[in-house]
């Protein structure tokens, strides 16, 4: 049977060469980067080397580079640590509706804890704009934290204009860049972005490492508390192989981002011409254009999003969706429903992200299958009368 | 997640479809939280329900029960039909996830929804 992996948004596979840089810190070079003997030392160059990587792929300086555990703890450290931080300044946060967990949990954790969160409402495509931002702006704001790219619609936001309204209002600009890091091209100093967070396994490096960076000047308390790595600003001994993949990783994204893109869209573009052509109502969640070259996210009406996927992966095709039954909720997903898809239409979304690794033939695959799928279960289906 | 009792009856379907000349529907559920199961019957003068079947939206769980439903109601008494548990639905499923049982509860509730509606429907005629 066919594999199609369509479900890169998730997580990608690790980059043979990314894996070939790692594996030297994986077996001979295991020493303690903060050792001061060679084997410290040399692990300590790799590290190095990382951080200038990532450093080049956003524009921003060497020393504005952290290592972290994942996206979910550059997200963790930058909400808390502001709060914490800049008490005195004030307890306003904004941010989105449409947010990842890792932020949104945050957020109401902080509003349980003496904040006060705004969350702007976005758009039928999954946009707010800088003029939101700027009305939203108080005296007493101390953060905006808005997403660079949409992980379930793939909606790109207007990133630069929001980190314009931010500096020339003064207040802290934070980005969830996560799913755009590798994808968009991405420039923390002309952007006016003074925060930012970013993972290795959505752009074919390893989980279980992420970054964040934090731009010279802002002074962050450290999330993890112990020893002095990351000039202090993250304990806890560095994993090297980790970071040495997630700089491959970065490096190799980026150097190939143009040409990546280009061959994506037409992908993502022949993708959705055919599920539009091939299968009768259903509705593209996001906005047609300004969205993530890898995206596809519809709602094929009538029918239930776990079953759709359930049905794709018998015939070797993974998907994602944003339907309760994969949520572990009653609730669809929130982002769907910030939409204002009701209920029924949220319930049967099925999102499919490309990779580096799909092809054409893939997606006639992909198509067909989803539209036998979609005939089989609207068979099924009480709510289907056509 | 899924035992292979539910994938199989998730992919082939027992008694899909809506009954012809059916003498009782019943439809629970919503749409809202996802899942709605409608189970229809027909009985014959005796009390036995000849033929059934279930029209489902919902996840592989909701439509794997309302099939195994349709199975363990069929051919039998609507005294029996009226004894079928949620849970003897899950056992014959061998276990569904926590976070499902309630589609077993569902298809509990749309096959005594379609009995209640044949009981409806035999007192109008009268």
């Amino acid at each position: 049977m066919r594999k199609v992996y369509m479900d890169n948004a998730a997580t990608t596979a690790l980059a043979p060469e990314v894996l070939e840089q790692m594996m030297p810190y994986l077996t001979t070079t295991f020493g303690n980067p903060s050792s001061v003997h060679a084997f410290g030392r040399e692990a300590r160059t790799g590290i190095d080397k990382a951080r200038q990587q990532v450093a080049a792929a956003l524009n921003a300086e060497v020393d504005e580079i952290i290592f972290t555990g994942c996206g979910t703890e550059s997200d963790n450290t930058v909400l808390l640590g502001v709060a914490a931080k800049y008490k005195a300044k004030g307890n306003h946060i904004i941010t989105t509706n449409i947010e990842h967990h890792a932020i949104l949990h945050t957020a109401e954790y902080l509003e349980k804890n003496g904040c006060e969160v705004t969350y702007l409402p976005v758009d039928q495509y999954g946009r707010v704009s800088a003029e939101q931002v700027a009305a939203a702006i108080k005296d007493n704001t101390i953060l905006v934290s808005i997403m660079f790219a949409n992980n379930e619609v793939g909606s790109i936001m207007p990133i630069a204009e929001i980190g314009a309204v931010c500096r020339e209002k003064g207040v802290l600009f934070h980005t969830d860049a996560v799913q755009a890091v590798g994808h968009v091209p991405i420039d923390v100093k002309a952007m006016n972005i003074d925060m930012l967070s970013l993972s290795a396994h959505k752009f074919h490096g390893p989980k279980g490492v992420g970054a964040l960076y934090v731009r010279r000047g802002i002074r962050l308390p450290s999330f993890v508390m112990g020893g002095g790595q990351e000039k202090g600003r993250r304990a806890g001994t560095e994993n090297t192989a980790g970071v040495v993949g997630l700089g491959a990783a970065v490096e190799m994204s980026c150097a190939h981002m143009e040409e990546n893109a280009k061959r994506m869209t037409a992908l993502r573009n022949r993708l959705m011409e055919g599920i539009e052509r091939e299968i009768p109502e259903v509705k593209l969640n996001g906005h047609r254009t300004e969205r993530l070259p890898n995206n596809v996210n519809y709602s094929i009406r009538y029918i239930e999003g776990e079953s759709i996927l359930l049905m794709l992966d018998m015939n070797g095709i993974a998907a994602s969706s944003g339907s309760a039954c994969t949520s572990g909720s009653l609730d669809p997903s929130h982002v769907l429903l910030a939409l204002g898809l009701d209920h029924e239409t949220a319930h049967g979304s099925v999102r499919l992200t490309l990779g580096d690794e799909t092809t054409e033939e893939d997606i006639d695959y992909v198509i067909d299958v989803l539209k036998k799928t979609a005939e089989r279960l609207r068979m099924m289906s009480p709510l289907y009368k056509g | 997640m899924y035992t292979e009792k539910v994938l199989d009856h998730f992919s082939n379907p027992r008694n899909m479809g809506e009954v012809e000349g059916a003498n009782g529907i019943g439809t629970v559920g919503n749409a809202k939280c996802g899942d709605i199961m409608q189970i229809s019957l027909k009985i014959n003068d005796e009390g036995i329900i000849e033929d059934v079947g279930f029209k489902t939206f919902g996840c592989g769980a909701a439509i794997a029960t309302s099939s195994m439903a349709t199975e363990m109601i069929k051919g039998k008494s609507i005294e029996e039909a009226l004894q079928l548990s949620n849970s003897a639905v899950v056992e014959a499923l061998e276990g569904l996830p926590p976070a499902k049982i309630h589609c077993s509860v569902l298809a509990e509730e749309a096959v005594k929804a379609a009995l209640e509606d044949y009981y409806k429907r035999k007192e109008e005629a009268k």
